[in-house]
Order: structure tokens, then sequence, then C-alpha cells
């Protein structure tokens, strides 16, 4: 049976020597320093991307269940666009297409674009999933607010967008997740999180089962921080007698 | 643990066992021998698709398992060509799925402990390739630059072992692949790409425009590679190395180095030119298995 090596964490990454301490300290750097600083790039590609996301998916959403027909196209024509091409093939799109297009582009960082490519990407799945949450509610509640007097926005904000967001919340947690397990795919553009480290530690160390099995730990940590943190919002804003909140 | 893990288990140790038999014996009696070959190693090992393999290493053992036939006496030698991986040549090698492996391994002291490796028939040397117009010829010019190498990578390492060793400070970025690393040369997003030579060589020499980019500089580091068999096997080895030395006697091997180094290759027919480096005449003009560690004292 293979025998365990958990030392290949508290290694220096330039000659390989084992720390006491596991932590560099003046200018050396362990594995075990290094996993944590690509813990956190993970960490912060999927928490930005994730804003990003659920700001301009809602705002598409919104806008596909609107009576007017260009507003409707505006963002059936983003969920479409984004839904329909490989996150792995936008990334690059994003990293070395656009900027031979557009110039400017070529001195944004990788780490904002991928936090572009990744946003948008679930954007897409986010405006499907709010636009079905609105779309499930009875019509009966649109013209009961619009024949109160509210405009268009007031309805959405007072009557509609209250109930559809608790509906939408348990397929919101998934993809909350999955934007975690998606971020992996930075590594293509040289983002050092996890994945990245992961292939490149195996490759230095010939230590791939320590690695990949700590790497596995800490994605399923993150998601499942989120699954947590989602479940919780969704108790609190639960209301009583409203579709969901039996419990 | 469940039991078809214990049975798969069961049969490795088993295949482990059966690999300590003699390996001239082993091709003896069954008339056939299994190279291992790599899917794309440069010009060293790569496929032509069809299960057609070629490459500089590939003639090489070509005429090394000859040069066993004739010595075994063996009116036919059927060769097999298995594909191997980074990943996986070394345990085949080590449960005899594999008796001689012609792809692209480094001869280092960590593997020379599960391995053996003929003498050394080519010398890798990391180097670093730039556009040709930057004016950038040695690595202390690439202080606050950014430099390209590919993820999962020993040349990573070697990167840093060196941005350490001189203190010249660079921005890193890391391709997926060896052609997402040219990638960014290519885009400008990185003013010079690390990695092996040869591979380096063969990049842009299929590249749009080859006049674009020059290799230059300084070598961060030597790494002889071998052909590969089991340990504890003199008499196989024997066999190899004198074969591979008489070839590098006759010139047979400086002819090969030209035929897939210098010349048009297929399928593409392009050239690598990758010119044969001072490293490797030393270790032709004197023949030896000696690992990375000992090449990275001088």
């Amino acid at each position: 049976m293979a025998t365990w090596d958990w030392q290949v964490f508290c290694k220096n990454t330039i000659d390989g020597e084992v720390i006491p301490s596991c932590f560099g300290s003046g200018g050396d750097i362990t594995y075990l320093n290094w996993l944590m600083s690509a813990w956190g790039w993970t960490l912060s590609v999927s928490a930005l991307a994730l804003v990003v996301a659920l700001a301009v998916g809602s705002l598409m959403g919104i806008l596909r269940t609107t009576p007017n027909k260009w507003l409707v196209f505006i963002g059936d024509a983003w969920t479409e666009t984004f839904r329909n091409i490989p996150l792995l093939v936008q990334i690059f799109l994003w990293y070395h297409v656009l900027p031979a297009l557009i110039p400017p582009l070529r001195q944004v960082p990788s780490f904002i674009l991928v936090v572009l490519a990744l946003g948008f990407f679930t954007s897409a799945r986010i405006a499907e999933q709010v636009r079905a949450g609105i779309q499930s509610l009875p019509k009966g509640q649109r013209y009961a607010g619009l024949a109160m007097g509210l405009t268009l926005p007031q309805t959405y904000r007072y009557v509609l967008l209250p109930v559809a967001f608790r509906i939408v919340i348990p397929p919101l947690t998934s993809e909350s997740m999955n934007i975690i397990k998606n971020s992996s795919v930075a590594f293509a553009v040289s983002i050092a999180e996890l994945t990245m480290y992961a292939l490149q530690v195996s490759e230095e160390t010939s230590r791939g089962i320590e690695i990949y099995l700590a790497v596995t730990g800490l994605y399923f940590i993150s998601a499942f921080f989120v699954n947590r943190l989602a479940l919780f919002i969704e108790h609190r804003v639960q209301v009583p007698g409203m579709l969901g909140a039996g419990r | 643990m469940n039991k078809k893990s214990l049975l798969v288990l069961a049969l490795a140790a088993a295949a482990i066992g059966a690999a300590q038999a003699d390996t001239l014996k082993k091709i003896k009696d069954s008339g056939t021998v299994t190279m291992g070959v790599r899917e794309s190693s440069g010009a060293l090992s790569y496929t032509l698709g069809d299960g057609k393999y070629v490459g500089y290493h590939v003639e090489i053992c070509q005429k090394v398992l000859a040069d066993v036939q004739k010595q075994l006496g063996l009116a036919k030698l059927d060769v097999k060509y298995q594909p191997v991986t980074s990943q996986n040549r070394i345990p085949l090698v080590q449960n005899g799925t594999v008796d001689i492996e012609c792809g692209s391994t480094t001869n280092n002291a960590t593997r020379q402990k599960d391995v053996s490796f003929a003498v050394t028939t080519f010398v890798e040397e990391v180097r670093m390739v730039v556009k040709a117009n930057s004016g950038i010829t040695a690595v202390n010019q690439l202080a606050g630059r950014t430099v390209a190498t590919t993820t999962g990578t020993t040349s990573v390492q070697t990167l840093r072992k060196h941005e350490r060793a001189t203190g010249v400070d660079f921005k890193e970025v890391f391709g997926k692949d060896h052609a997402d690393s040219f990638l960014l040369l290519e885009s400008g997003r990185a003013d010079a790409f690390v990695m092996d030579g040869s591979l380096l060589a063969g990049l842009v020499s299929r590249s749009k425009n080859p006049a674009d980019y020059k290799i230059v500089g300084d070598v961060f580091s030597v790494e002889p590679i071998g052909i590969m068999f089991r340990k504890d096997d003199p008499a196989f080895k024997k066999a190899v190395d004198d074969s591979i030395k008489a070839m590098i006697k006759s010139g047979d091997v400086a002819k090969l180095y030209d035929k897939w180094l210098l010349q048009p290759i297929p399928p593409s027919n392009t050239k690598v030119g990758l010119p044969m480096s001072d490293n490797l005449k030393a270790a032709l003009a004197n023949p030896n298995d000696k690992p990375a560690e000992d090449y990275a004292k001088k």
C-alpha cells in the first residue's frame, strides 16, 4: 500500500528541505504556504465571480420577463451567448482573443478577465433561474400590482422579486457551489489557484496522492461552506405559508 | 478497501515479482519485446498516427533491438509499441509491461533508485525563447519582465530556483500546455518562454513566422535524457550500452541526430533546427549514464 508522506507540505519550494514549523519565513515558501495562497486565489476568483454573476444574472433574468420585447431580446441574447459556449473556451476568448481585437484589454490583469469570464458564464445560468422564478408566479400578482397604481419597476421591487428570489434560492445555491468548482479553469490563464497548484506540485514532489487529497478537501470545504451559508439564508428569509417554507 | 482493489494489488504484486526475470531471456523465450514510446515528445519520440512511432530515440532503440536480436541469434523479433506517459512510464518499466522505454525520460538520481538508464544519448538544456526584436539576450535582462512557462513541468521549479539564486526579479505566467505558453509569448503577454530547448526549437519552427523568435541566453539547467529499462539486469544493460556505444563510434548517432533534429521531419516536414549542444557532444565523446545531478555540479 502507498506510504503517506504528509511532510511534503512542510518542504521548502526552493530546495525541498523540510522546515520544522511547516511555514516558511524570510522569503522561504513551503508547499503549505503555497497551498494556502492557492486556496486564497480560488476563493477570491469564486467570490468576485459570484458577485458579478448574481448582479448581472438577476438583471438579465428580470429583463427577460418584462413586457418590452427589446429588453427581452437583450436578456435572451445574453443568456444564450454565454450559456452555449464552453467555459474554457470563454476564458481563452477573454484572455487571448478579445485583447488581440481591443488593445486596451491587454493591460487588464488575467485575474479580472477570469472573474468576468466566470461571472458572465454563470450569470447566464442565473438569468435562466431568475426568469423561471418570476414566471412561476401567477400572472395575477403582476396585474394586481399594476392595478394598485404601482409602476412596473415598483411591481417588480415590492411584489414579484421578493417572492421569486425566495423560490430560486435552492438552484442559486447550486450555482454558487458550481462557481467554486468551475473556478478551477482559471489555472488555464495563469491564476495560481488550487488546480494549478495540484498539477505543479505533484510534478515537483512526485507526491500526487497527498496533494490531490489536500486540494480535494479544500474544494469540498469551500463548496460545502457556501451550501451551509445558502441554507442559513434560505431559513432566515422564509415566510410561513409560502412555497417551500413548510419546515 | 474493497475486494476489487485487493485483487488489483495482488495482480500488481505478481507483476512486480515476474518483472525480476532476465530481460534478454524474456526476449529470447517470447520472441517479442515491448518498446515504450511517447505520443508527443518533440523529435525524440512521437506518433504519425495509425500505430506508427518515430523519432530520434525510437530509431536508436530500433537499432539497439536489432543488435539484441543478432546477439540472441533470433530469426525474428517482434517489436511491440506501447505508448506511455510521464505518469506511467516508470511503473510500466518496473512491472515488466515495457522492456525498453524510448521517449524523453530525464536520468536523475531519484529515478535511478527505481530504474536503469542506458548511456546518455540526448542532453536537454532548459533555455528561453524571446521575440527576435525584443533585444533580450540574457537572463539578467528579465528584471521586471514577464516570463512564461508551462504548468506541471520542472521548468517552473528551475525558474524559481534561478530567480532566487540570481536575485533577478521577474513576473511569472503559466500556460496550460506548451502551445498556450508559446501563445503567451506570441501575443505579448510574456517577454520570454522558458522550456526544454528541443521543445522550444520545435515550437518556433512550427510558428507562423519562425524568424520572429530567437532562442537566447544562458542554460537554466541541463538534463541528460536516456533510454530506460529495468534495474538490476546487467546483461541487458550491457547489450544496450554496447550497441549504443558502437553507434556513437560509427557516427550513426550523429547521423540520427542530424536526421531528426536538423533536417525536415514528418508529418509536416518542418525542421526542429537544434544544433547539438556542447553538453551532448561531451556525453557522446565519453559515453556515460551520469544522472542530472552530476551535470548540475559542473
